[in-house]
């Protein structure tokens, strides 16, 4: 396990080099100019130059990286063009907004996903399964604010429970209610995914010799299924629910827009509209950052729960 | 010694099945029968649409649907609601399948060389790849979209490039498994180069994952296209594109005015189910 | 407590497929009394995985039991209640199957899995680990606690598979059921893994049902054999008495197709069974085996046979009178082709060795290996898992370099290391037939794109002259044209390993690497290949490299045989001398591993321990370890022993002298 831990330990500070190469790589280096995208197409082309000379846009590319690098390394995103104050006084406040949203979102999610995709595996083949199926992917690949607009509809206008927008800046149970509804939305996307592999994986481990074994041995159902069956059954599970982390983090943007929640997809959808350059590439390295790092804990907790990583190396 | 008698059907009977397996699915029917309707509306759209997509009439503001011949309503200008959803296509669906034929083109060669050359480069690639996964694409798209005009072509390469490194994934996954058959060892004895191995030998044997991977992409590609113009990228204001639509009419819906902003929001909903239901009923009848 | 330990009645079983019911299993009827061992013999396809889970009733959703009965210790297993059942499975019989390592769970450690199958009994639990401890010195694990303490994957093979015995021993079981528990391990792990059964079962009062495709191992486990053909029970008797005079023709057919002891390929050809097995679920309503059978005649084709007895033995056929006197089918006369060893090799190996390195680790998969080829010979490659037999041909293949260059000759020239730079004629001179058609032919290609590329390239023929040359290749290995417009899965194992055969020998090559060709094919058609093998060899004069697990299909193909340990050649000489010695005494452990389908005539000698790892090779001797006639002293442990010439112009490595090797076994 040690060798495991540095290994992907290693490769994770790889990564995280290599995120913040790509994002500085799309946000600076492609053609276009931030000056005339803030000035607008009818500005001068020496107050042009002035701006993007007095933003520190002019220069070697490597050199720029670099020393927006080492800012960020010191948690320094530079200024925001928008609100000319610096980066940070935004940044955090949005990302606790957000990682509160993405917490409910799982906390909805996994249990739910986790439910229905052993009981469609139980049930493979029969309505029940075709039911959940049908469901879970339709609700995955239908974007997020056909969903916000059908539960905004129905709680918000209809029946007036919740809140149609906004954070609920206050109370707990204020804040609470705020979050239910964008916090469905998320969960209706991911819950066929989640779903999906816990079926695929409930249905290997039934159809596993050692099932087999474990029936043969003459166990009752229940003590084959929480014995046997589960846990190898979850592995999988677990590694696809990292792996959509990103695609959780993705729909933040339209979710929060959606329900106006201030996180970081509101923060990233304003600073786009505003071409807030920095603003924009901070908030995005962010949300990647958060997303490796919720990878990298699911890969731990996989190889953790697997006694062939786990033991890797202690022979 | 005799020869030995053939015991199987003919040589044909084997694409015939795929056919025949794929047309009993009700999924991948009802998929091809919504999705052939949308393209009837991209192509002739006037064919389908009832207005004028873009004429206001201030006289007719909110009216509600199945009323004064306007089928699904109209919106707060007085524009006909399901004319606006027909023309709304168009773009989508335009744009949506060039960029995932670029990504999957760029992803397919990618892949291949990745996962049957294996070494310094598919471990560089391998590390990109895993840093751009984490990043959500609907992110870096608005990244670049920022610094570059949102043009159609810009759309497409953008989203283009940023799924092949997820379309390289698939594939290199199902070439590493390819590549230790005694096929490709047999190739490789007869000294095959690699060129051959990987687009003549292996190449046929992975496409039933890329077909499954280009349907589920083109699914995100929709959906992401949806996502950036309901941010306001890609789309100009006022045009009947659906994602714009259901950003700009949202509003109505606090007044309970839930037709402009849901009638194309099942519009697109409709589509990208419809593309996944084809990717699934591929995904079952599509042997690995 | 006459009640049988098994008793089947009439059992009718089908799998409903696409709203098809298919028969699988037609009136089988089998009786096992307490004690006994019954085995259940046939081609895969036949029906006996599905009568063993059929015992206990062990399904898939979609089987359905279209009549008879099956009681287990007097008990109706098909009619008793979910509960019932579970008991029955917890306290009277238990199973044991192929592949030891999906048997256990892989997320728990031995012990609590083992555990499990007391505490199912009613026992408490410190009373169920304390079982446990002495069942598993009953298996012979030597240290119980140690392994308790494991996760299944840190253990072997074999290892593993003594742990699922032990389970399977908890609850002392009326029936154990053994379905192909040895398919996968290495012959001298099977044969240890077989004595334990054979030793438990009389110390347990066991009755067994074992079911297995090696009909050696059947002979030397059961006391009855019954022989399953597409469902139906066609013979059954004594296992001694079935295999030396089997009564019906499918089980004549099915023991000619082996090679028998010593039998060469120069001297006698192989016999197989024409035809194939009946699909699942084939409208067979008279004799089963009528298509494929040498006494068919209007009776078997209109009457269903019943059963004939005679002494202790039933047979279902209508012409049992006939059968001892089914002659052999026409063979032409074996021709022994006499190897010319004054002529320079075609291929010649000086001290090769390969070393792997795995995570920072050196693996020496190969030590000093030399040997020679010459034109139109076999040489047999022989070893336990992990010898290197693999390594040595895909080292010559040039799938991987060796770690010395210009350490193998082809013709004298020095072959290059990596096939992909080798020269044209290096690269035709040296083909290869896999283990596994179904990988090694490219399933979206037909049968003419593969053979057409192949003489393209290889042969060098121009496209337009590729036409006419195909159907000789065709014809070459017993197929016609009409295969070559379809695609590897619509032919069957035996027809797509021809293919594979004829690619090889497209263009003309000096040398074959044979690895393992007919272990994935059914026995009658193992007989098939190895002729059309020995067939080709004759005609083109060329060499074989030939890698089997099976020995008896070494020997009937291979010239001299070389055998390897931990990557060393530890013998090498003619085939005769061997396997009938005086030879290595890893040689004679490894061949009184196999168990013979004649009965018995060699001691087993069994192998202490597992095959030591080859990151860290023992000193001296490397089989010094494991070796019954390890000499006294420290000799054999620290000096590792030269190849010595023996006089037939062969070599071994040992410190006892040849001529008092002979001795062995007596």
């Amino acid at each position: 396990m040690t060798r495991y831990l540095i290994r992907r330990l290693g490769l994770a500070v790889i990564t995280l080099v290599l995120l913040s190469m790509v994002v500085f790589l799309v946000a600076s280096v492609l053609p276009g100019s931030v000056g005339r995208a803030i000035l607008g197409p009818f500005a001068e082309q020496q107050s042009v130059d002035n701006l993007n000379e007095e933003l520190g846009l002019n220069g070697p590319v490597h050199i720029r990286y670099l020393r927006w690098a080492g800012d960020a390394f010191r948690g320094d995103f530079g200024e925001s063009y928008k609100f000319r104050a610096p980066v940070m006084d935004f940044l955090p406040g949005a990302f606790v907004a957000s990682l509160k949203l993405a917490l409910a979102t799982l906390v909805i999610v996994i249990p739910l996903g986790i439910i229905g995709g052993a009981i469609a595996a139980f049930r493979k083949g029969r309505p029940t399964d075709r039911i959940i199926t049908i469901v879970g992917l339709t609700l995955a690949v239908t974007p997020e604010f056909v969903v916000g607009i059908v539960l905004i509809l129905v709680f918000a206008v209809r029946l007036k429970w919740l809140p149609p927008g906004g954070s609920g800046d206050g109370t707990i149970g204020e804040q609470l209610k705020a979050i239910v509804l964008p916090a469905l939305t998320l969960s209706a996307i991911l819950f066929g995914y989640i779903a999906r592999m816990a079926r695929a994986g409930t249905i290997n481990a039934l159809a596993a010799d050692y099932t087999r074994t474990a029936t043969l041995k003459g166990l009752t159902w229940l003590q084959v299924m929480r014995r046997h069956v589960l846990r190898n059954a979850m592995l999988p599970t677990i590694a696809v629910i990292a792996s959509q982390m990103s695609y959780l983090l993705g729909g933040l943007l339209v979710t929060e827009t959606m329900f106006n929640y201030k996180g970081l997809g509101l923060l990233i959808a304003k600073a786009a509209e505003d071409r807030d350059v920095p603003m924009l590439m901070a908030s995005v390295f962010v949300v990647g950052v958060f997303s490796m790092i919720m990878t990298l804990l699911a890969d731990l907790l996989t190889a953790w729960l697997n006694p062939r990583v786990r033991l890797e190396g202690a022979e | 010694m005799t020869a030995v008698e053939i015991q199987t059907p003919g040589a044909k009977a084997v694409r015939r099945e795929f056919w025949s397996q794929l047309l009993r699915s009700k999924t991948f029917i009802v998929g091809m029968a919504i999705l052939a309707f949308w393209v009837l509306c991209v192509v002739f759209p006037d064919l389908v649409a009832t207005h004028d997509p873009t004429a206001q009439d201030p006289l007719a503001k909110w009216v509600r649907p199945f009323n004064d011949g306007h089928l699904f309503g109209t919106d707060r200008f007085g524009r006909d609601v399901f004319s606006r959803a027909i023309y709304g296509a168009r773009e989508i669906l335009i744009v949506a399948p060039a960029a995932t034929v670029l990504g999957t083109g760029l992803g397919v060669i990618l892949g291949l060389t990745m996962g049957y050359l294996g070494g310094i480069v598919d471990d560089v690639v391998s590390r990109l790849i895993e840093a751009l996964i984490s990043l959500p694409v609907i992110l870096v798209a608005l990244l670049a979209l920022t610094s570059l005009s949102a043009g159609r072509l810009t759309i497409i390469g953008v989203i283009g490039f940023l799924f092949a490194p997820l379309v390289a994934r698939t594939v290199r996954a199902a070439v590493l498994e390819e590549r230790n058959l005694e096929y490709v060892r047999a190739a490789e004895l007869r000294s095959e180069n690699a060129f051959y191995v990987m687009f003549i030998e292996i190449l046929p044997n992975v496409f039933g994952p890329i077909i499954v991977e280009f349907t589920v992409r083109l699914g995100y590609a929709v959906f992401t296209m949806a996502g950036l113009a309901f941010i306001g990228f890609g789309s100009q204001p006022g045009s009947p594109d659906w994602g714009r639509t259901i950003f700009d009419e949202r509003i109505s819906l606090l007044s309970d005015v839930w037709w402009p902003s849901l009638v194309p929001a099942l519009a697109l909903a409709s589509l990208v189910v419809a593309i996944n239901l084809v990717a699934d009923a591929l995904e079952g009848v599509i042997d690995r | 407590m006459s009640e049988p330990a098994l008793a089947v009645d009439d059992l009718r079983l089908a799998y409903v497929v696409r709203g098809r019911s298919l028969e699988v299993l037609r009136d089988v009827s089998l009786r096992i009394e307490p004690g006994e061992s019954y085995g259940l013999v046939g081609e895969s396809g036949c029906g006996k995985s599905t009568a063993a889970y059929a015992a206990i009733r062990y399904l898939p959703p979609n089987a359905r039991i279209l009549g008879g009965s099956v009681r287990l210790a007097g008990r109706d297993v098909l009619a008793m209640g979910t509960a019932d059942l579970r008991h029955l499975r917890a306290e009277t019989v238990s199973m044991v199957y192929q592949d030891p390592g999906q048997a256990l769970n892989p997320t728990i450690k031995v012990g609590p899995q083992l555990i499990e199958a007391f505490t199912v009994l009613g026992l408490q639990p410190d009373e169920a680990a304390h079982r446990a401890r002495d069942t598993l010195a009953k298996v012979q694990i030597a240290d119980p606690e140690l392994v308790l303490n494991r996760y299944p994957h840190q253990l072997s093979g074999g290892m593993q598979q003594r742990v699922v015995i032990a389970m399977a021993l908890a609850c002392d079981p009326t029936l154990l059921i053994l379905d192909e528990p040895t398919t996968g391990l290495d012959a001298t792990v099977e044969a240890e893994v077989l004595q334990l059964v054979r030793d438990l079962r009389i110390e347990y009062g066991t009755a067994v049902l074992f079911i297995s495709h090696d009909l050696g191992a059947i002979r030397s486990m059961c006391d009855r054999v019954g022989v399953l053909y597409a469902g139906k029970l066609v013979e059954e008797g004594p296992a001694d008495e079935v295999f030396d005079e089997p009564a019906h023709p499918y089980s004549v057919g099915l023991l000619r197709c082996l090679p028998r002891h010593g039998s060469r390929k120069g001297a006698q050809r192989l016999e197989s069974i024409p035809g194939f097995l009946p699909e699942p679920g084939a409208d067979l309503p008279t004799c089963v085996f009528v298509d494929r059978c040498p006494l068919v005649d209007d009776v078997c084709r209109t009457e269903v046979p019943e059963w004939t007895m005679f002494d202790d033995r039933s047979v279902r056929c209508h012409h049992v009178d006939k059968v001892p006197a089914i002659v052999h089918a026409e063979l032409p006369a074996g021709v022994e082709v006499v190897i010319d060893r004054s002529t320079p090799p075609v291929l010649e190996l000086k001290s090769v060795s390969k070393t792997f390195h795995q995570h920072g680790k050196k693996v020496q998969a190969l030590r000093d290996v030399s040997l020679s080829l010459y034109a139109g010979e076999t040489v047999g490659l022989v070893g336990e898992s992990g010898s290197g037999k693999t390594t040595l041909a895909h080292t010559v293949l040039g799938l991987h370099p060796p770690d010395e260059p210009d350490t193998i000759y082809c013709d004298g020239q020095p072959l290059v290391a990596t096939a992909r730079r080798r020269a044209d004629d290096q690269v035709r001179a040296i083909q290869i037939v896999f283990q596994n058609p179904d990988s090694a032919l490219n399933r979206r290609h037909s049968v003419r794109r593969i053979m057409s590329r192949t003489l393209r390239k290889l042969a060098g023929i121009p496209r337009s002259e590729v036409e006419p040359k195909l159907r000789d290749v065709v014809s070459s290995v017993r197929l016609t044209e009409q295969h070559l417009d379809m695609r590897p899965s619509q032919l069957s194992g035996g027809l797509k390993q021809r293919v594979a055969i004829g690619r090889a020998f497209a263009g003309e090559p000096r040398i074959v690497v044979c690895d393992e060709p007919t272990s994935a094919l059914d026995v009658s058609v193992q007989a098939a290949i190895l002729n059309l093998l020995a067939d080709l060899q004759r005609e083109e004069a060329t060499s074989y490299l030939f890698i089997s697990h099976d020995l008896r299909v070494v020997r009937y193909l291979s010239d001299r045989i070389a055998v390897l340990y931990l990557g060393r050649i530890m013998e090498l000489g003619p085939a005769e001398r061997v396997f009938d010695g005086p030879h290595h005494p890893y040689t004679e452990a490894l061949l009184s591993a196999a168990p013979s389908v004649e009965g018995n005539s060699r001691p087993r000698i069994s192998l202490e321990g597992e095959i030591p790892s080859a990151v860290n090779p023992p000193s001296g001797c490397v089989f010094h370890t494991r070796c019954p006639r390890r000499l006294d002293g420290d000799m054999c442990s620290t000096i590792e022993p030269p190849l010595t010439p023996t006089p037939d112009g062969g070599v071994i490595r040992c410190h006892i002298p040849f001529d008092q090797l002979s001795r062995a076994g007596e």
